[in-house]
């Protein structure tokens, strides 16, 4: 009887996938399309202010624009708005460097409990712990491979 | 004036086609968004090495540094220019120094941020 259920349950779901309109996906690709660009934006705009403004060279702009958008992520993660611009950009706000700076706030925060060292601490590194080993070992490959083609072209 | 909404432009449509591409691995994969970023960034610095992101960026601006794949692309920018600039021992050292101003950033506010607030602050009543 149960199995029958469920099995009825199934065809449903797999009928209701089918036939909903691809609306959900689409509003999806809108609101991180949008909130994506924006926050680009903003990035464009603390970069030209770094250049312009300040007299920065187009490196150190960058660094500035990185250090100010982390810092806009954490404190919106830390207020609690940042969730909510998850909940409603998805990948809009997952992609752009907020998005890394709330992946170590938001853990950070919610393991507060445990402690300062294996709570805050450890756990400030659960999602950028991994990001940064694969980010700095392939690039330790990359500088590597460049070496040696350097070696074999010179 | 033209010129710079055009720049604003540029990095709010790539900026926003990026996200985009991970919108489509939220929606359509099983990835979760850790690896989402752990894969773009990854791809960033395999899009650099091969010489295709940095086109983008002088395109884009902040369209192509702020999502993650701005990120492998510092870092292994960084790579290469130290290995030029030092040999061998630059791979190892310019990733990092390229992009130690974010790492710190974000270790330092994420720290300040856990100490100054508490879950239950967070905004879902």
């Amino acid at each position: 009887m149960n199995k029958m259920r469920n099995e009825e349950h199934r065809r449903y779901d797999r009928m209701v996938k089918a036939l909903t309109p691809n609306s959900n996906y689409i509003q999806g690709y809108l609101r991180a399309f949008w909130v994506g660009g924006v926050i680009c934006t903003i990035g464009q705009l603390i970069s030209l202010w770094g250049e312009k403004g300040l007299g920065l060279s187009e490196s150190s702009a960058a660094m500035l624009t990185s250090v100010i958008l982390i810092f806009l992520g954490t404190t919106l993660t830390g207020i609690g708005v940042y969730d909510d611009i998850g909940h409603y950009a998805g990948a809009g706000s997952i992609v752009p460097i907020t998005g890394f700076a709330n992946s170590i706030a938001a853990p950070a925060i919610e393991f507060k409990r445990e402690g300062l060292i294996l709570g805050v601490g450890a756990k400030l590194f659960v999602i950028a712990g991994p990001v940064l080993v694969y980010g700095i070992a392939s690039s330790i490959v990359v500088g590597v491979i460049y070496w040696l083609i350097g070696r074999l072209a010179g | 004036m033209m010129a710079l909404f055009l720049t604003f432009l540029k990095a709010f449509a790539v900026g926003g086609l990026i996200c985009c591409v991970g919108q489509a691995l939220l929606m359509h994969t099983k990835l979760t968004s850790a690896r989402i970023l752990v894969l773009f960034v990854v791809s960033g610095v395999m899009l650099t090495a091969i010489g295709v992101y940095k086109p983008l960026v002088d395109f884009a601006g902040a369209g192509a540094t702020v999502p993650l794949l701005g990120f492998g692309y510092s870092l292994a920018v960084g790579a290469m220019r130290a290995v030029q600039e030092k040999g061998l021992l630059g791979a190892f050292t310019g990733g990092i120094v390229n992009t130690a101003a974010g790492i710190s950033a974000a270790v330092m506010f994420g720290l300040l941020n856990a100490l100054i607030f508490s879950p239950h602050m967070k905004g879902h009543n």
